[in-house]
Order: C-alpha cells, then structure tokens, then sequence
C-alpha cells in the first residue's frame, strides 16, 4: 500500500470513528447544560451545570435505584461464574456417560435467547412466588449457557497433565477444580465477570416484567420511567442517562482488555 | 460424597464379574471405584446449573408450547381453548403486520450490520497510529444500555431541536420527523441498533481478520494482487467461520433484541409501523394480560428463529462453530 492510502485510509478510520463517538459525547455535554441551553445545538456548553445531576439525586431516589442495579449485577455476576466453572469444568474435563449429549442439550438453548420464552419465565417465577423480590431478579437471570460454553471452551484447552498430577498426589476432583484449574482460569473468569456485570447492569426487559416495587427498581428502568415523568426536560433526562451509563463506561475504561477479549473469546471459539 | 462412591460401586458390581464387594483384588475395583467417583463428582459439579437452566429455561421453553394452548385470564385462570389462540392469530392482521416488520427489520438489518462491521473490522485491521484508540470510540456504545441509547437518540431524533435535525438544516436540506413519520420510522431504529452493535461485531471479525496469516497476503502481494483480490481471495474465504458466526448471533439479537430501542424510542409507532413481534408479543402479554395468546404468538416467533438459523446454517455451511476441529 503506497503511503498516500495509508494516510488516507488512517484519516477515514478517524473520522468514522469520531463520528460514532459523536452522540456519546453529545450525551455528555448536553447533561451539563442548563435547562435553557440543552437544545442550543452546541457541543461545548456555553455554562457548565452540575444542577442536573443533583436534581436527578434529590427529585427521585437515584442512589436507592443505583444500589439495586449494584447488588443485582453483583451476585448474578459472582454466582454464575462459580456454578458456570463448575459444570464447564465438568464438561470439559471428567469422563460420565452422556456428556457429549448433555452439553448439546445445554449448548441448544443458547438458541432460545430469554425475551422469547418471556412469559413462561414469568408464569414460572410467580408460581414460585418469586415476584417482587430480589430472588425473582437475581436467581433467573444467573443461568445460561453462554457462560458454561466459553468456560468449557477454555478448559479443553488446559493441558491434562496438571490435573492428572494432582490425581496422582491424592487429590479429589473438587480440589483439582479448586486449587488447579480455577486459578488457571484467572483471566477468562475476569473477562466473563465484567461481560456478565455489565449484561446484567443493562438488563432492562426482565426487570420490567418480575418488578413493581419501587424499592426494588433498578437504574434502567428508573430511567425509563423518569422519561415519561419529565418528557420535555432533556437536561435532567439526560443528566439521568449519564448516570446510568457511567459505571459502565468508567468499567470499560478499566477494563478495556477484558472486555474486548471476552467478546473476541465469543466469537471465536 | 465418598459414601455415595461406594454405594455406587457396589451397585454396579453384578455387572463385573472381577469387583463383588469384599472379594476385590486393588486393581479394578480401584479403576472402578475412580471411574464411579468421577460420575458423581461430575453429577454434582453439574447438578446446580443443571437443575437452574431445567427450571429457568427449558421449563419455559415447554411451557410457552403448553401456555399457547390456555385462555390465561389475569390471575391464574386456565382454559384449554386447544388450537384456539393460533386460529386468533391468523385472523390478527396486527400479528402478520408485527412478523412483516420484524422481517423487514431483520433483512434490512442483519445485512447491513454485516457490511459495516466488515468494513470496520478491516479498517481497524490496519497498522496505523491511533488504531488502537479508533477501536475503542467504534466499541465504547455496546457498552452502553440500550434504553440509555433510546433515550439519546430520541433527543438527538427530535423533531424540532434534536441536533440530527439541526445538522440538516445547517447543511440546507429540510428537517425529517424521522421517529414520527411510520415511513422512517423503522429505518431509524435499524440506523441505531447498528450503531450500538456495530462496534461489538467489528471485534469479533478483527478477531477472524487477525487469524490470517499475514504471509498469505504478503505472497499475494509479491503475486500482484491488489487490495480487491487479496480480499476476495483470501480474506472473505477463510473468514467464513466468523461471518457465519456473526450472521447467526445478529440475526438472533435482532428478532429478540430490538424491544428496548422501540419501547423507548417509538413505543411501536407511529401507527404501529415499529411493532416489532417481540414488542407485540410484551403488548398483548403484560399490557393486556393475553398469556397464552402471547405463548402462542412467541412459540411461532421461536419456531421463525429457528428456520431462519437453520437457513444460515445451511447457506454458509455451518462454518467452523463448535470445537469441531
């Protein structure tokens, strides 16, 4: 390629690039500005407000709304990575009969993506007398498969000489999981524990159906529901907006290489 | 865990002849006893996930099919109407118009989300300085909510003050009320779901791009290819396991995952022109507390899903997509 395209092709790449980041950064400055300016189509704020945001904290209880979206991620994020482990480890590594038809059963209902069987889920969890409750948020959304399949992906790739000498020095196969492959398993539990976190975080549907509680509200739908309160109002819903998608984008930030290897680990394997 | 082990074992002894209880020699009833305590370690390693994914997703999986079969009235009444709720659906002009949408959005879509990813992925391929920081400002909206997303781009769609509108006129065309006029309507929520996931789907074909050996296109260079062929040549083939891959996984997220873009952006108008089937399908479930008409409804979209990943599969193959190597 002749310098001149290269150049060319870099310049493209740059502009595309910042105008995809545009409306993001749109977002941003304009919950900075005050009521009567939001729509002044500027980029840079003519004043700099932080109004907005104390108005979404003290009009409705953000925090409250923040936590529950916190605690929620959290322990779906936590408790799924450890059962996940386990079955892939299982999978992956020990021999019982059916296995290979076990993990095609568990691989297919990848297929089926949750919005779909919605109402069943919803029927099931209320006859469970789940509804409302953090169990009813938390519980179902910790199974699926996407977890197991990476997880089993990457611990056919371990070599079957470390386990085999854990063996043979006495150790069961709880210990082998726990003390030879789960620390192997570091980097791709990282990975998983930030895509899981921030899947979860993002979550909107499942929220919308299983709660009406307002104490258990989570941030998404908090800010859904803000919208239609103060339709007109674009500095406080996007003021609004940004806090939902702050965790989020100072996460990404953090763990920027996580994430794009927990998307590349999806695609690939 | 140990105890079960044994009982296990012994269990299974009539079947080997070497292994009754008490009379062993060491050495098969140990392979035995390994061989036993790995099916139960394996059991309960599985057990949780199993138990949750059994109760979680493949009772509802068979309960949509079930459901679909029952007048749900609000709270927990159940009538057998039979084939009831699928002859309601074919004579629901709303249901038909909410499949046509949801195929016009998937055929827009699923190829053009193909083609800019594509695009990005080879772009960001390049070896140039400030790539690394490109990468980021393409992927850094997957990260972000789509209901935030909605919300954003409802602002910046406005009619009057959204800068979209704003731009236009600055450059001298006319405004376009793009959300609320039904002919763009749809288009517009297409143009932001790809900007959401277009980032996502370029890692994942940089990821394919970046598993080509390099010497390939270094031979064809020396050969005299230029940048077209290398691509049709080289590129394009041996990145059929990712386009596959990428054709499946976007056509699913799109039949499942435009629910929040329309319930914020739209909220399936103007004049229904955005109802997407998901959309309609949440309408008639949780609005109006239609259950099994709404199972009856979800069990065909599945069953559309379904036929359609098989139709990639068949089209492309299958490309390389478990560990089938």
């Amino acid at each position: 390629m002749t310098d001149r395209a290269r150049w060319a092709l870099t310049a493209l790449t740059g502009v595309l690039a910042v105008a995809a980041f545009f409306p993001v950064l749109w977002m941003v400055t304009a919950s900075l500005k005050p009521r009567d300016d939001v729509n002044d189509g500027r980029l840079v704020p003519h004043d700099v407000t932080f109004g907005n945001f104390a108005y979404v904290f003290t009009e409705v209880p953000f925090a409250r709304y923040l936590l529950n979206s916190f605690v929620v991620s959290a322990v779906v994020t936590v408790v799924a990575l450890f059962l996940h482990s386990m079955a892939a480890y299982a999978l992956a590594r020990l021999r019982f009969p059916g296995r290979e038809a076990l993990f095609t059963v568990i691989f297919s209902t990848l297929l089926i993506t949750a919005p779909v069987v919605l109402i069943p889920l919803f029927v099931v969890v209320r006859q469970l007398g789940m509804l409302d409750s953090y169990a009813g948020l938390i519980i179902p959304s910790i199974f699926n498969a996407f977890g197991i399949f990476l997880l089993r992906q990457f611990y056919l790739q371990l070599p079957r000489e470390l386990e085999e000498a854990a063996i043979v020095d006495g150790c069961g196969h709880w210990r082998v999981y726990r003390s030879v492959v789960l620390p192997l398993s570091k980097p791709i539990l990282s990975a998983l524990a930030i895509f899981f976190f921030l899947a979860n975080w993002n979550s909107f549907l499942w929220p919308l159906v299983a709660t009406n509680d307002p104490d258990l509200t989570v941030v998404q739908l908090a800010i859904s529901s803000f919208q239609s309160q103060y339709a007109a109002s674009w500095n406080y819903i996007l003021a609004a907006a940004v806090v939902a998608a702050a965790p989020m984008l100072v996460l990404f930030f953090g763990f920027q290489r996580q994430i794009v290897e927990s998307v590349k680990t999806s695609g690939l394997k | 865990m140990t105890l079960h082990g044994t009982a296990r074992s012994q269990a299974a002894a009539p079947t080997t002849a070497k292994a009754a209880p008490g009379a062993d020699g060491p050495g098969p009833r140990r392979r035995l006893g390994r061989r036993h305590r790995e099916w139960i370690a394996a059991g309960l390693f599985i057990a949780p996930d199993a138990l949750g994914l059994a109760v979680f997703v493949g009772l509802p999986m068979v309960l949509s099919v079930v459901l679909s079969f029952f007048q749900v009235s609000g709270f927990g009444s159940y009538e057998f109407v039979g084939l009831g709720n699928y002859a309601r659906m074919m004579d629901d002009p709303l249901f038909w118009e909410s499949m046509r949408i949801t195929g016009v959005y998937v055929v827009v879509l699923v190829p053009l989300l193909f083609v800019v990813s594509l695009g990005l992925g080879l772009l960001v391929r390049q070896r140039v300085p400030g790539v690394g920081v490109f990468r980021t400002l393409f992927f850094l909206p997957y990260v972000i909510s789509l209901v935030v997303v909605g919300l954003l781009w409802k602002f910046m769609f406005d009619d009057q003050v959204g800068v979209v509108n704003q731009g236009l006129r600055a450059a001298g065309f006319a405004g376009h009320s793009w959300l609320g006029d039904p002919s763009t309507a749809l288009y517009s929520v297409i143009a932001v779901f790809v900007w959401v996931m277009m980032g996502y789907y370029m890692i994942i074909f940089l990821a394919g791009l970046q598993e080509i050996p390099r010497e390939y296109y270094e031979a064809a260079r020396i050969d005299g290819a230029g940048p077209w062929t290398q691509f049709r040549t080289i590129t394009w083939p041996l990145l059929r396991p990712t386009s596959f891959f990428v054709l499946l996984m976007s056509t699913v997220a799109a039949i499942t995952g435009g629910f929040e873009l329309v319930f914020v952006l739209t909220e399936g108008g103007p004049a229904n022109s955005t109802s997407l089937a998901i959309f309609y399908i949440y309408q008639q479930a949780f609005v109006f507390g239609e259950y099994g008409y709404a199972s009856a409804m979800g069990t065909v979209l599945v069953l559309a899903m379904l036929l359609c990943s098989g139709a990639i599969f068949k089209a492309t193959r299958g490309g390389r997509f478990d560990d089938d190597r």
